[in-house]
């Protein structure tokens, strides 16, 4: 249906290669213990630059706001006293936060989602028409793939009129032939006849 | 008496006529304001009818037909459906916004009556807040989780943080404390694949490895990319801009805002930017932020059931997008005015800013790159600039103009051998080459393989004392004892040198890769593409003129404002600089693109050198071409988009551009209580005319009303299935008060519900500049013509967009949809 012979290799081969990648990273993500304390989510950064004998460095150090300067942080401090000031005046430091709970639970939300999505494509891809194949037969797959097309201005009313019956049992079923159509006729706009976004 | 039924029934179309306007065809002339012109002997004959029925009226209680209609007319719902548009039509604009003031007439006048009531109308007058606020926390939520996920997934390609799997590079070694000035990045806790695979970092072993592994990477995620959007949503692929233009001009496109478009949208635009294709996320968050908008706009009536106060909602949501995607909120909102939005009252603005203002707060408090700026590029200056930089400024506004002129010819050509030709046919194929050229090419040069928002944002910062990259490794001829704040102007080192060639080479990379890349069926946005290539040449310029002020230091110009020693040009400036005058080449943007980098800079002193840049941007490009990039799309797509900014200069009259022409069949008009079931429908399958006009009768061609076909063909189905005694030959009437008819003749239909009684009409000798006017201004779809009273024939949005295409020697065949 959607992709045709040689390409559904390609697919297999590709799918085969990037959905166990994703699936490790996600489990190892989860197992991972999370030593990450919400002290080391803080830091002031002091960047001195290179001073008569010394390379530049940087520093970091876990420290309040208003601790964060170059005398707090700069340790073990490689000028002599009288240098200090000169040294510390050229140092640039900087308070920084970062939410390391946020991120983490970001990134397995979008690749949770991400793996939902694989998987549920796959399954539309190349089980679905696998199974319908046993259960129901050629005739009936056939009988799905031309409906839409037409035109008829009769056909679209009964289309608006109708969308409220339907019993519970089959309106899952419904629901999602119905999303399959819509896709499919976007498919065939935006894929096929380059109707819209070329 | 007559005008309170007017008004219980809900009439939504007699808005424009007085409401005590009564049933009669007489009070009808008169109101229609001056443009009939009267042939006494028909309408005395006219008028005799509506006496007649005008008697039958009075009757409430009786055995014949017409009173037990009038009975049942009290009776008479809406009906379900009618007022809805078909996909890939145009909307009009008057009718939805009379719906909308019936609806709040309607509330207020109830809201005395309870306190129920009262809460209803309270209710109504919030939902528009609550609308914006959900959506400007929606978009923020999103643009935080798109932000995180990107730069994950980006520093995925080069290795990977073992401590922590969910940190990229720069998180990974955010508390290690092995970095060093020169390395800032090097730290033991990230791996880099060849040091996993192979087990060691250098060596020409691992570079080869990690190049695989970059490929590998880039194509993985573009193939999934593209598979996801093919198979969910195909809408979901380009940018969305040209699209959400069209839509908000009153366009219909069913899904493009829907929740499978906005998941995949938000998935695969991580993907694709994740991939290292020369694409920027802008354009898509727009997308993304409008389908926030739209689906919060669902849980209100009175935004979900009136398509014009949805593209209200529609225009706050842009703002917002923009706003988080640039952390400019009054720049969002320029952008939404001057850029996306169609119609933009000064309510919208109002809930723009608002919703602009919210976003942008959500993704403060998200902080996602953990120092509390919104954007990764932001970055404060405060060197002055001199007045002969303008000229190196007008020059890279001339370059970002030639080059915004040759992007949209190439990239327009280019998309339209994709849509013409046998190419099209491979879009996944098209996807996978495309990233497997840019990986190719961009691993070897360091300025492309990096994200191009951190390019951006290095060629942006100016080499201080702090710096250590390889673009600020002058020679330092002062030694280190006087406390410095500013360096001065040096000489470049060789790391300058080399820089300056990578620099080049990526320029042409970019400039090349872009073309091809935007328009390929996964999210691709082209602001930030734009801005780097701008920022690029910036540089480079900046550079050159840096080196020229310290080896010539004693020429005038540099001699007047240029001390030795003294700090005098800053190449991050001509960098900024540089990518607006890109983008505002490409984009033909204006004022919203000032804000958005004044905003981005945080400072006003830098106005005139970016106004300077941008103005000259947008001249040199509109000497190549009025269209901006987006425009373009719009007009190779073929969407009903008339556009507001150009002119109608032509001298054309009405009569030449409607339809019927000379030689095309009679137009399709319906009367008003002469036709049958029967031959309604037969009108309705034979022709594929959106609307028809109904007239009084075949002889005198006077004008009733305009009846559109989707709204006939609904009431024709619901007539059939709720009413009774509907026969294929019973009468259709679109008066007040059924014809006479034997008595044996089935029950007739009433259609007066769906029947616009107050269509525009122009004469046909009113001028084409006019009537597009009208259009403009008003938001109509069709326009009747009429000529001496009579109507003539019919001009949709259509027929003006085909005449200003033949105007302007374009195919006129090239507008599709209706």
């Amino acid at each position: 249906m959607v992709f045709a012979g040689g390409g559904s290799r390609l697919t297999h081969l590709s799918l085969e290669l990037s959905l166990p990648c994703l699936a490790t990273l996600l489990l190892l993500l989860l197992l991972q213990p999370s030593d990450a304390k919400n002290s080391e989510d803080v830091r002031c950064k002091c960047i001195c630059p290179p001073y008569k004998e010394n390379f530049g460095h940087i520093y970091k150090k876990n420290v309040s706001q208003k601790d964060c300067d170059c005398l707090h942080v700069v340790e073990p401090m490689p000028v002599p006293g009288p240098d200090v000031e000169a040294y510390c005046l050229r140092c640039e430091c900087k308070y920084e936060e970062r939410s390391s709970v946020t991120i983490k639970a970001t990134i397995i939300i979008y690749l949770s989602i991400l793996g939902l999505l694989l998987l549920y494509m796959v399954y539309l891809t190349l089980l679905e028409p696998f199974l319908k194949r046993r259960l129901f037969g050629h005739s009936q797959m056939l009988q799905n793939e031309d409906d839409v097309g037409d035109h008829q201005p009769f056909a679209n009313a009964h289309d608006v009129l109708s969308r409220s019956r339907a019993n519970v049992l089959n309106k899952v079923e419904y629901a999602q032939q119905r999303w399959k159509r819509q896709v499919q006729e976007q498919r065939k706009s935006v894929f096929d006849r380059h109707v819209v976004l070329s | 008496m007559e005008s309170e039924q007017l008004f219980h029934r809900g009439y939504y179309r007699n808005s424009y006529n007085s409401i005590t306007s009564a049933s009669s065809d007489e009070e009808l002339l008169d109101g229609a304001g001056g443009i009939m012109d009267f042939h006494t002997s028909e309408d005395d004959n006219l008028l005799d009818g509506d006496v007649s029925s005008g008697t039958n009226y009075t009757m409430t209680n009786g055995g014949n037909i017409n009173s037990s209609t009038h009975l049942l007319d009290f009776l008479d719902e809406p009906i379900p459906g009618v007022g809805t548009y078909d996909d890939f039509h145009t909307i009009d604009w008057v009718r939805e916004k009379c719906k909308d003031r019936e609806r709040h007439r309607k509330i207020n006048s109830k809201k005395k009556e309870s306190a129920w009531e009262f809460t209803k109308s309270l209710y109504d007058a919030w939902s528009g807040w609550l609308v914006v606020t959900l959506t400007g926390l929606a978009s923020g939520a999103l643009a935080g989780l798109i932000d995180i996920a990107a730069d994950w997934m980006n520093d995925l390609k080069e290795g990977i943080c073992l401590s922590a799997l969910w940190f990229n590079h720069e998180q990974c070694c955010w508390g290690s404390n092995e970095t060093t000035f020169e390395e800032r990045d090097k730290c033991p806790q990230w791996k880099s694949w060849a040091e996993l695979i192979l087990g060691q970092a250098e060596g020409p072993g691992s570079y080869i490895m990690n190049y695989i592994m970059y490929i590998y990477w880039a194509l993985a995620f573009a193939f999934l990319a593209v598979c996801l959007v093919k198979v969910f949503a195909p809408y979901a692929c380009g940018s969305g801009i040209p699209e959400i233009k069209t839509i908000l001009s009153g366009f219909i496109i069913r899904g493009y805002l829907g929740k499978w478009t906005l998941m995949i949208k938000t998935i695969t635009l991580v993907l694709a930017v994740a991939s290292g294709l020369s694409l920027g996320k802008e354009g898509p968050l727009v997308h993304v932020a409008c389908c926030c908008g739209n689906i919060f706009s669902y849980l209100f009536p009175k935004y979900s059931k009136n398509e014009a106060k949805k593209r209200e909602v529609l225009s706050a949501a842009s703002a917002a997008g923009v706003s988080v995607a640039f952390g400019a909120p009054i720049g969002g909102v320029l952008f939404s005015l001057e850029e996306v939005s169609y119609y933009f009252p000064l309510k919208t603005l109002w809930r723009s800013f608002f919703a602009a203002l919210v976003a942008a707060f959500v993704l403060r408090s998200i902080n996602p790159f953990g120092n509390s700026r919104l954007v990764l590029f932001y970055v404060e200056y405060h060197t002055p600039w001199y007045l002969f930089e303008l000229i190196p400024f007008i020059l890279l506004g001339v370059f970002g103009g030639l080059w915004g002129a040759f992007f949209i010819r190439t990239n327009i050509a280019w998309c339209r051998r994709r849509k013409s030709t046998r190419f099209g046919k491979y879009p996944v194929l098209e996807v996978i080459a495309v990233a497997a050229i840019t990986a190719v090419v961009a691993f070897p040069n360091p300025y492309t393989r990096q994200n191009t928002s951190e390019l951006i944002k290095e060629l942006f910062t100016d080499c201080g004392p702090l710096e250590s990259s390889a673009l600020c490794q002058y020679h330092n001829e002062m030694n280190g004892s006087k406390v410095v704040d500013d360096v001065p102007d040096r000489p470049a080192g060789p790391g300058v040198y080399s820089a300056m060639w990578q620099l080049s080479l990526a320029l042409i990379f970019k400039i090349i890769m872009t073309i091809f890349t935007f328009g390929i069926k996964v999210p691709s946005g082209l602001f930030i593409p734009s801005m780097a290539i701008g920022a690029i040449a910036g540089r480079i310029v900046g550079i050159a003129v840096e080196q020229l002020a310290y080896y010539h230091h004693d020429w005038f110009v540099f001699k007047e404002w240029c001390e030795v020693g003294a700090d005098c040009i800053t190449p991050g400036l001509y960098a900024m600089v540089g990518a607006a005058a890109c983008l505002g080449g490409v984009t033909r943007m204006t004022v919203s693109l000032v804000v958005i980098v004044f905003e981005l800079t945080g400072g006003l002193e830098y106005i005139v050198p970016l106004m300077a840049a941008i103005m000259t941007s947008k001249w040199v490009g509109d000497a190549f071409g009025r269209e901006g990039i987006y425009e373009a799309h719009i007009r190779l797509n073929g969407y009903p988009f008339l556009d507001a900014k150009e002119e109608f200069t032509h001298t054309t009259l009405a009569s030449e551009v409607m339809r019927p022409r000379r030689n095309e069949s009679p137009l399709a008009v319906l009367t008003q209580d002469s036709m049958t079931v029967e031959e309604l429908e037969a009108v309705i399958n034979e022709t594929s005319y959106n609307g028809f006009p109904v007239i009084v009768s075949k002889e005198s061609q006077r004008l009733v009303g305009f009846a559109l076909r989707r709204d006939i063909t609904i009431a024709l189905e619901n007539a059939r299935r709720k009413q009774e005694g509907i026969m294929r030959t019973s009468r259709v009437y679109f008066t007040q008060h059924a014809p006479s008819l034997p008595a044996d003749s089935p029950r007739p239909l009433k259609l007066r519900s769906i029947l616009d009684m107050s269509p525009f009409t122009v004469t046909d000798h009113t001028p084409m500049e006019i009537v597009v006017d009208i259009f403009r201004k008003l938001g109509l779809r069709q326009c009747l013509v009429t000529h001496n009273g009579r109507l003539l024939g019919v001009i949709t949005k259509k027929d003006i967009l085909r005449h200003m295409a033949q105007m302007a020697n374009l195919d006129p065949e090239s507008i599709m949809f209706n």
